[in-house]
């Protein structure tokens, strides 16, 4: 069985938000999805299905579910750090072809920002982990973690700090048309290169914005999606996907988007250089370059000179990807990236980008996210849509 | 280093970094290593694990110089121990600009803030 088909985007809302010191957690939840509920032209009852993940108050469906005053009969609380949106696009996408709901919510949204989250931070991750005692008091960190991923990719292929540079400078173009963007202004490969240098070899402008705010989607089945008035976008293709240590034999070479994107492409029946725009995770520049190698948009090694020169820049590159600024630029709410993929890409295909950015007749497109860390334990999660 | 707390069944590791000994799992029933230790064997499940000690040298698999994550800059690693697994840990004890992936290293210990024994490493 196969979900190809069988659900469609039907509503998708960022927060316009970056800093959101006077508002709680919950009540952005409710905003986010109180806005994509009025995007694809729904109301609040027509909400049967409901995803959250860890950043949803009490980690939990509980609490929001009783603050929206949802009737549910279906919910879903998996969570995978930032790519877990993904996942529930994926994961409602299936409900949705079992006939378990309808019309289903997803929500995302937090305030790092106003709380003074850094990724130099060592965070408290849950309680009872197994591998903390052997791990939190060497001070991992995220941008430590994934700067060991970059420090190899360098030493197995040759990666360099300039090619690192090119995913910023990409999505720096990008975000200059992003009202709403953090980092509006275009940088240049120098402008990365002197920026100060965080945790070897990953500089500050390597590294995604801390922003608050959030956002929602709506997945409705096929027969909802054609009664409604917004430019349809099928779900295609879905892959998940868990990445760790492995017992100890660490290889820090691939991620997780080796196993989700096969998975999704398989499912899809397409190929990566049949991808009219993609949305890739973009914490830092280097996850950027490992996830394309891994989903197949470049051999594995050849990330660094895939996005150099421009290459991800829409109008220009051959692959344009993240046109909202992305994570690096635009917006990383809650330190989780995956919800504002999906929700460029939805822009995408409905030809509603902005227009210096949208992409000619963009009629298929990839959102792919990574949550948790590159360096130690990470999500992977691929989503193909396509536009009907 | 900051301290974390030790669930049950962890003592005895860190007993034995105490006593100047890194140790890593090895099964009874498949001979595999694995790090961190656990109660169940990672590769078979078994639960025919002990800990065993660890030659204590091994090579950088990667690393990178934290310079502005706290007041302190630190080298965070992955050392792959010659038994096979690597381990994270903490690369001390040397001018960490002249780190680098491939380096032997060894093992030594230092103390956390609360007085915990960790495996750490530094130049062969």
């Amino acid at each position: 069985m196969s979900i190809k088909g069988k659900a469609y985007i039907v509503g998708a809302y960022e927060h316009p938000l970056r800093k959101a010191p006077d508002k709680s957690v919950a009540q952005l939840h409710a905003e986010v999805a109180k806005g994509a509920i009025e995007d694809a032209g729904l109301t609040k009852d027509d909400i049967d299905g409901y995803f959250c993940a860890g950043d949803a108050p009490g980690a939990n469906a509980f609490s929001m579910a009783n603050y929206m005053n949802l009737k549910l009969r279906h919910f879903d609380t998996t969570d995978c750090g930032g790519s877990s949106y993904l996942v529930h696009v994926g994961h409602a996408a299936e409900a949705i072809a079992l006939g378990k709901c309808n019309v289903a919510l997803i929500t995302l949204a937090g305030r790092p920002n106003s709380e003074g989250s850094s990724g130099t931070q060592v965070r408290e991750r849950g309680s009872y982990l197994p591998d903390a005692p052997y791990e939190i008091p060497y001070g991992p960190v995220t941008v430590n973690l994934y700067a060991m991923v970059a420090m190899r990719h360098m030493y197995e292929y040759g990666t360099t700090s300039e090619q690192l540079a090119w995913v910023k400078v990409a999505a720096s173009h990008h975000a200059q048309h992003n009202p709403n963007a953090m980092l509006k202004n275009v940088v240049t490969v120098e402008d990365v290169l002197n920026s100060p240098m965080i945790s070897d070899p990953l500089h500050r402008l390597d590294c995604c914005v801390v922003s608050d705010g959030g956002g929602a989607l709506i997945v409705a089945r096929p027969e909802i999606a054609k009664q409604l008035k917004r430019p349809k976008v099928k779900i295609i293709g879905v892959g998940e996907a868990l990445k760790h240590q492995m017992g100890g034999k660490v290889d820090l070479s691939y991620s997780g988007a080796r196993w989700s994107g096969k998975r999704a492409f398989e499912e899809a029946g397409v190929k990566p250089a049949d991808m009219k725009y993609a949305s890739i995770y973009d914490s830092f520049t280097i996850t950027v370059i490992m996830q394309l190698e891994d989903l197949g948009f470049c051999k594995k090694g050849e990330g660094g000179k895939f996005v150099a020169d421009g290459n991800l820049i829409s109008g220009s590159g051959k692959l344009p990807f993240n046109t909202d600024g992305g994570g690096l630029c635009n917006n990383h709410p809650a330190n989780r990236g995956g919800m504002t993929k999906v929700i460029e890409a939805v822009r995408q295909l409905r030809g509603e980008a902005h227009p210096k950015v949208q992409v000619k007749n963009c009629d298929l497109a990839l959102a792919h996210g990574t949550g948790g860390s590159l360096g130690h334990r990470h999500g992977s999660s691929t989503v193909i849509m396509e536009r009907e | 280093m900051r301290d974390t707390s030790l669930n049950p069944g962890d003592q005895q590791y860190f007993d034995a970094a105490a006593a100047g000994k890194l140790m890593l799992g090895k099964c009874g029933a498949c001979g595999e290593h694995h790090h961190y230790p656990r109660a169940l064997c990672p590769f078979c499940f078994s639960d025919k694990v002990q800990l065993a000690q660890a030659k204590g040298t091994g090579e950088i698999y990667s690393y990178s110089v934290s310079r502005r994550a706290g007041p302190v800059v630190y080298c965070i690693a992955y050392v792959k121990m010659e038994e096979g697994v690597s381990m994270l840990t903490n690369i001390v004890d040397c001018d960490l600009d002249t780190v680098k992936i491939g380096q032997k290293v060894k093992v030594t210990f230092k103390n956390t803030e609360g007085g915990v024994a960790m495996p750490v490493f530094t130049p062969a």
